[in-house]
């Protein structure tokens, strides 16, 4: 694999501008040896990394270049006590003897103020700018090229990498460019498009691809959009995503409390304004979607590619191709669907607000904003967990908490939660819930449990009704 | 890293598209601190009932099937950047995977465990499928120096890709960051010249 760009004659795009700035070398024949200017850090996919140092008897390279934040293994309440859960502890204090140990800088235990789902935490606080290589042992990584950033899911013998020498290697991946013309409808939100760029792409659609995301649609949309939308581009399989750096971004970024300052900021923003796809730059594939054509979005199946406009009927086995019909037959049959059957109108048993796909503030107000002055339903458990500590203050700050508590909902304290259910909160075999998390996999938000994907409107239109509802 | 050239085994058939890690490794028992155990919980929720004891229709509790190569259908390890999963795949017992589309961050990760994926076209694949179903003891070879994948019943043979560079670790046990230690200047250069 050449550095250069593969297309000498046509311009950069700018996964390659950011990719070229920050190659240290190539292996011959081989992968890139890519300098990564922010690692995010988390107890679940890291105690293995560190103990590698360990054992090869290492120091962190550049401990002020990683941060790090409990949040996959963590409960949602009582987090003032020690978890009681004996193994999650001690997943926990091995984070927090390996931050010690190894002098780490940034390093946010439970109950520390900045604590929070590592995604949401890095923006919020400013670690995420423009530009930047990001990498994480988490697949939702890709959430921070909302900024014009290289961001993307490592494994953990990468994280040890990453450690070891700020650098990991890496085969360049091929660009794809997806276009969204047009305005959303009113109603339609990110995570509509998002589920509905994966239905149309299938679960492994963008593989081997690192994605730009562009078109009037994508521009219209806030810097917390953008996340949740680079946020999914795993779901189709794609190493990430990415979208050019605007005013929006920047004015996102100016004043949080890790971001440039004074003349260091000038000379970023100048750099970043340069952050943009050239016009002659030729991608290795491209789709056009129309977004006033895209409906409020729910899955039906058990991956994120199983997705459907709301008022739509599951597809009928014949509409499969034959060598996906036993997974198909199977993935409904696990969820208890039919071929061929509509779910609106449902009953539902859970709702699931939160996750770093949409635990943010703007959610909260999408949620809060539906449900003001309406009563929850009766059958439905809602667990509304803000995606950090910041999150939590602004609800409360800007009265979103009242009109929750009114409507019969409690806020649950930050965390991964019912996304992957590792800790408590996991939904029982056989319940519906209405998730804005990303996965819909089989187990994910525990044994048996059945994840209907949607967006915070449609979550909170089944959090009233207690049915899959259009808002 | 075991090194890896070349292998002939008997295979176990998983004809499921898009295994993502989740099914893999439940995100229950992502929990440890160390990278040993895995194996006995890979697949767990299909693996297993409620109270632990195997599920008999799942492929792996089928005495009729063994082998240290996996045959999966397309998208295998879609989702979670987990290498618990490959940590889970390999603790198996597993040296081989062999599918004709797997997601890149669990191919990585394989990789970075010893663990060979190999690609093979769907018309390869479907046939690996059907002639294990008549005969559980067909074989496959796997050799990576030739980068070539047999279907020994069949004897049809594909070659496969794979990078260089990860061609090498594998056939040397070596593993990435004992190359990247060795560019500590380099490291340290590019970071001056920033």
């Amino acid at each position: 694999m050449s550095t250069d760009s593969q297309k000498p004659s046509a311009g950069k795009t700018l996964f390659d501008k950011i990719w070229d700035a920050h190659t240290v070398s190539t292996v011959e024949n081989g992968p890139t040896q890519l300098y990564i200017d922010r690692h995010f850090c988390h107890e679940v996919t890291s105690p293995q990394a560190f103990a590698g140092l360990r054992a090869r008897g290492l120091k962190v390279f550049r401990p002020e270049r990683t941060t790090m934040t409990a949040d996959h293994n963590t409960p949602t309440i009582n987090q003032d006590q020690p978890v009681s859960d004996p193994i999650s502890r001690n997943q926990l204090d091995t984070f927090d003897k390996n931050a010690k140990e190894f002098d780490m800088p940034f390093y946010y235990p439970l109950g520390n103020k900045k604590n929070g789902v590592v995604h949401i935490i890095g923006p919020e606080n400013g670690f995420t700018h423009p530009g930047m290589t990001i990498v994480c042992g988490d697949s939702h990584t890709s959430t921070h090229g909302a900024f014009g950033a290289i961001a993307f899911g490592i494994g953990t013998s990468e994280v040890e990498m990453v450690l070891a020498s700020q650098c990991i290697l890496q085969t360049r991946a091929k660009t794809m460019r997806i276009n969204f013309t047009g305005k959303l409808q009113d109603g339609v939100i990110a995570k509509d498009l998002a589920l509905y760029m994966i239905s149309q792409l299938t679960t492994g659609g963008a593989t081997g691809y690192f994605v730009e995301y562009a078109g009037e649609a994508i521009r219209n949309m806030s810097m917390e959009e953008r996340m949740t939308v680079c946020n999914l581009s795993i779901e189709m399989g794609a190493r990430g995503g990415m979208i050019a750096p605007d005013e929006k971004t920047f004015e996102y970024v100016k004043g949080r409390e890790f971001a440039p300052k004074g003349e260091e900021w000038d000379k970023q923003l100048a750099y970043w304004k340069t952050l943009k796809t050239d016009e002659d730059a030729v991608f290795d594939k491209e789709y056009t979607f129309d977004a006033s054509q895209i409906p409020p979005m729910i899955t039906y199946g058990t991956n994120p590619g199983m997705g459907m406009g709301i008022t739509d009927s599951i597809p009928t086995l014949e509409a499969i191709d034959e060598a996906g019909r036993i997974s198909f037959q199977k993935s409904l049959d696990y969820m208890g669907f039919q071929p061929g059957e509509k779910l609106e109108g449902k009953s539902i048993d859970y709702v699931f607000l939160g996750s770093c796909t949409n635990g943010r503030i703007e959610d909260f107000r999408v949620f809060a904003n539906y449900v003001k002055g309406k009563k929850k339903a009766d059958n439905v458990t809602a667990w509304l967990v803000p995606g950090s500590w910041m999150v939590e203050k602004q609800i409360r700050e800007e009265g979103l908490y009242d009109i929750l508590t009114e409507a019969g909902f409690a806020l649950r304290q930050p965390g991964c939660s019912a996304c992957l259910a590792m800790n408590d909160d996991k939904v029982p075999a056989g319940k519906y819930a209405v998730s804005t998390s990303n996965r819909n996999f089989e187990g994910r938000q525990g044994p048996g449990a059945r994840t209907i994907l949607a967006g915070p409107l449609v979550a909170a239109a089944a959090a009233i009704t207690g049915k899959i509802t259009n808002p | 890293m075991e090194k890896f050239q070349t292998l002939t085994s008997t295979y176990i058939p998983l004809p499921i598209e898009n295994v993502d890690t989740d099914q893999i490794i439940p995100a229950r028992f992502l929990k440890a601190t160390d990278k040993n155990g895995f194996g006995d919980n890979l697949f767990a929720d299909w693996r297993y009932n409620k109270d632990g004891s195997p599920k008999a229709d799942f492929v792996l509790n089928n005495p009729t099937y063994k082998g240290e190569i996996l045959v999966a259908g397309k998208n295998f390890g879609s989702g979670s950047s987990r290498e618990h999963a490959a940590w889970a795949v390999a603790g198996y017992g597993f040296k081989v995977v062999v599918s004709s589309f797997f997601a890149d961050i669990f191919k990585n990760n394989a990789l970075n465990n010893g663990v060979l994926p190999v690609v093979v076209s769907p018309e390869f694949l479907a046939k690996l499928f059907a002639d294990v179903a008549s005969d559980p003891q067909a074989t496959i070879t796997v050799d990576l120096q030739n980068q070539t994948v047999t279907n020994n019943k069949s004897q049809q043979t594909e070659s496969f890709e794979i990078n260089p560079y990860k061609k090498e670790c594998l056939l040397n046990g070596l593993d990435d960051i004992d190359y990247l230690l060795s560019k500590k200047d380099l490291i340290e250069q590019y970071e001056k010249s920033k």
